[in-house]
């Protein structure tokens, strides 16, 4: 049985491995984009480690959703995620703390979600489901 | 100059490891320039010589059907120099294989010395958006790989007959 702060330990030190930073520089509130520098091809490489690290399967686009948005314009109009889109992500991204992104819903701000702390989270609701947390 | 890096395939586990090697000769073009009285193998290829043996491991998988292009290398270790004269051994073994794609560790030997060691990730191109661009041609297992490729089909398929006779 994981507890928070250990599954916590454990993401950080796989994001510590997957982006080459210092584990001084992880927070949970850091954003992978944004502050730990992540790039595209880090989410898949990040994905493999967690499954290899906590002995679970991530589906694809479980975590990082590649195409919430994609193929229906009902889900974002002028650059803002519409309240059918916040539905959808709440659906796709339970795990998701969506409260401060729903104040502005800005799609370019969407990145901003993904956070040490959501991974935590997600990972948390995967073992519980399995009955390891 | 020719941009294979592995001139034979001593051992393949279809999905689960290979051993490769390469013979460095005097006559290497690299050599010339790297460094003038001082010829030493400059590490990229050595690390591309690992990189050819594990993607072809991560081909091999999904019989080349998937376009294996090298990702992302987390981390990567140099030990020591490789001169002419040595034959490095190229050993892979495959981490996790998934639909996405694949991460393999990969060391370098000289003998029993570790010259590099690295943790290599290969990503499968998505077919959708590849087709789109490259066509149905697979690009990465063409040309001289083709060669090189049926070296391995040979070695993959030495090693499961040896396992069906069971020795």
């Amino acid at each position: 049985m994981a507890t928070k702060g250990e599954i916590y330990s454990k993401v950080s030190a796989t994001l510590v491995e997957a982006l080459n930073v210092d584990e001084g520089v992880i927070q949970p509130t850091s954003t992978l984009q944004g502050d730990l520098g992540a790039e595209s091809i880090d989410f898949l490489d990040i994905v493999f480690r967690l499954e290899r690290e906590f002995g679970i399967k991530i589906p694809r686009n479980e975590l990082f959703p590649e195409a919430v948005f994609q193929g229906d314009p009902e889900f974002v109009q002028n650059g803002k995620v519409t309240v059918k889109g916040l539905e959808e992500l709440k659906e796709k991204m339970p795990f998701a703390d969506l409260s401060d992104f729903e104040k502005n819903p800005e799609v370019t701000d969407f990145s901003n979600l993904f956070t040490v702390d959501l991974i935590t989270r997600y990972i948390e609701g995967k073992l519980r489901a399995e009955g390891k947390a | 100059m020719r941009w294979i890096w592995i001139d034979r395939f001593l051992e393949f586990q279809s999905g689960k490891s290979a051993k490769a090697v390469k013979n460095l000769s005097t006559a290497e073009d690299f050599f010339r320039d790297h460094f003038p009285g001082f010829p030493v193998m400059p590490a990229p290829l050595i690390l591309e010589g690992l990189a050819q043996t594990g993607g072809i491991l991560v081909g091999e998988a999904n019989q080349f059907q998937e376009k294996v292009v090298l990702a992302k290398i987390p981390t990567c270790k140099f030990h020591r120099e490789a001169v002419a004269g040595e034959q490095l051994r190229f050993e892979v073994e495959m981490l996790l294989l998934r639909a996405e794609g694949a991460s393999v560790g990969g060391r370098v030997f000289v003998g029993e010395d570790l010259v590099a060691e690295a943790e290599i990730f290969f990503a499968h191109l998505d077919k959708a958006r590849s087709k789109q661009m490259f066509g149905d041609h697979n690009f990465v297992f063409s040309g001289e790989l083709k060669h090189l490729l049926g070296l391995a089909q040979v070695v993959a398929q030495k090693g499961t007959d040896r396992q069906d006779s069971g020795g």
